[in-house]
């Protein structure tokens, strides 16, 4: 199989318009929890979300603007403009601009959501209701199909090769990832541009996940305090947005045109729960299972993972998931490092597998385990080291990122120095 | 320029992204102004919207300029 390296980097996250200015908040230890203004909440049992900061591209916010044409903004949701956006970024830093009609058929696009238009369902069904059939909009469609951002995408860049998305909740950017890596492992393209997207900031989604009970509702005075992981006072997680796209490229091409390498994707594990729609496993089996699968594709021992960016939603599973990696690592355990972005950033459902993959990447580069806000008390004890609050300097030469979805769906990734 | 074609072009201007000094009375809006296929059946919903008329498909069809599109409505605006 051919070896798969990561070139380039894109982001729009809730602590930033770009990968670094996120990555930079991040080990500061800034959390993006905000209480909502733009729509009505005091009828919603989570009042809270991390958001995009609007503003200039040049500080570090996003600018929609900048990214997509005002009239195409129009017709897309938010979720395409932020997807547009990161491709765009990680086809930069990546140096990657095919130009030769071979160039451009090896390229190929992977972008999943894990929801996709709600915000644009939610308005175009309450406008069929009020004002009829005639009002609906020929991109109503088009603008909320969730492979819609891959679309948008190689239109863009002029990218024919595979066009492809992932489904998969919140496990969706990492299946994304992993996926196209294998699409260049086995030729299918030599370049693909892959990760996810979400934009679940609206009512229909807070409504919906609260009736999951999977959002905190007791911190709406504090909503900075709301995401912590594997504390003993969580109580669900904080909605977050935003996209993660990487360029995934085949070793030897990387090395050919002298490209800046992050990282190698050196292991992928799938596994499924079989278990429960929204809860996972007894044990978290199948978490157990994805990540053992990572590791054998990867051909490394436990002990060889320096750093491990959880799931950890601020949910009950939080707990279990430490558990499923304590029994895999063993007596590893004291070694290791584990945090949860999404104590800083909430969950951006299908966009976070690929956002943490690149925190990863960006952890292994600079020797810094992000921290774990708000774990004030953690609900258990454990040998492994969490990284509260603060960040860490640490020697990061592997690192594995771990992504669960309702559905019983689980996806690990492992990155390691080129 | 009349009132409607006025509204007209700012309506056309919005939706295509184009200069308003190419939106023209000759124009076509698949031709001259880069509209796809899409685009002109939100146009004549946006048309519909702002002069409060309802315009059948088969009259929809034959809305292909901006001059047409406003003979059509000065013909049934409301």
């Amino acid at each position: 199989m051919r070896r798969v390296v990561v070139t380039g980097i894109g982001m729009v996250s809730p602590l930033g318009g770009d990968a670094e200015t996120s990555w930079q908040g991040i080990i500061a230890g800034k959390s993006a929890a905000r209480f909502v203004e733009d729509f009505q909440v005091d009828d919603l049992p989570s009042k809270i979300a991390c958001q995009i900061p609007l503003g200039d591209t040049a500080n570090g916010k996003f600018n929609p603007d900048d990214w997509m044409e005002v009239k195409e903004q129009r017709k897309v949701d938010p979720f395409i403009v932020y997807s547009m956006s990161a491709a765009t970024q990680a086809l930069n830093d990546a140096g990657w601009h095919p130009t030769t009609e071979d160039e451009k058929c090896a390229t190929g696009t992977l972008i999943g959501s894990g929801i996709g238009g709600l915000q644009g369902i939610e308005q175009t069904s309450l406008l069929l209701a009020e004002r009829g059939p005639r009002r609906v909009s020929p991109f109503f469609i088009p603008g909320r199909l969730i492979n819609l951002a891959s679309g948008y995408v190689s239109i863009e860049h002029g990218l024919k090769g595979p066009n492809h998305s992932v489904v998969t909740a919140c496990s969706t950017g990492a299946h994304a990832i992993g996926d196209a890596g294998r699409l260049i492992a086995l030729g299918d393209a030599d370049v693909m541009v892959a990760g996810g997207a979400e934009s679940p900031v609206c009512r229909l989604s807070l409504a919906g996940f609260a009736a999951c009970k999977a959002l905190s509702t007791s911190f709406n005075d504090t909503p900075e305090k709301a995401s912590r992981p594997w504390d003993a006072d969580r109580d669900g997680f904080v909605m977050g947005e935003g996209a993660g796209v990487v360029v995934l490229e085949e070793f030897e091409h990387a090395k050919a045109r002298g490209a800046k390498i992050y990282g190698e994707l050196i292991g992928y594990g799938l596994s499924g729960d079989a278990f429960h729609i929204t809860a996972p496993a007894e044990n978290h089996e199948g978490a157990f299972r994805a990540m053992q699968a990572a590791m054998k594709r990867a051909g490394i021992s436990a002990s060889q993972i320096d750093y491990i960016n959880a799931h950890g939603t601020s949910t009950m599973a939080d707990t279990m998931e430490l558990g499923a990696v304590e029994r895999l690592v063993g007596d590893a355990a004291k070694g290791l490092s584990m945090s949860s972005t999404k104590s800083a950033i909430g969950h951006s459902l299908g966009a976070a597998g690929s956002i943490e993959a690149i925190f990863c990447l960006q952890a292994m580069r600079d020797g810094i385990a992000p921290p774990t806000l708000n774990l004030d008390n953690p609900a258990v004890e454990t040998a492994i080291d969490l990284v509260p609050h603060e960040a860490r300097k640490r020697d990061i030469s592997v690192a594995l990122s771990n992504s669960f979805g309702f559905g019983g769906t689980n996806a690990s990734l492992i990155f390691a120095k080129v | 320029m009349s009132d409607t074609q006025e509204r007209v072009t700012k309506i056309v201007v919005e939706h295509l992204g184009v200069e308003k000094d190419k939106v023209v009375a000759n124009a076509s809006f698949i031709d001259d102004l880069g509209a796809d296929s899409l685009d002109t059946v939100e146009l004549v919903m946006a048309f519909e919207e702002e002069f409060g008329v309802e315009i059948p498909d088969d009259a929809a069809e034959t809305i292909q300029t901006v001059k047409d599109a406003v003979s059509y409505l000065d013909a049934n605006k409301a």
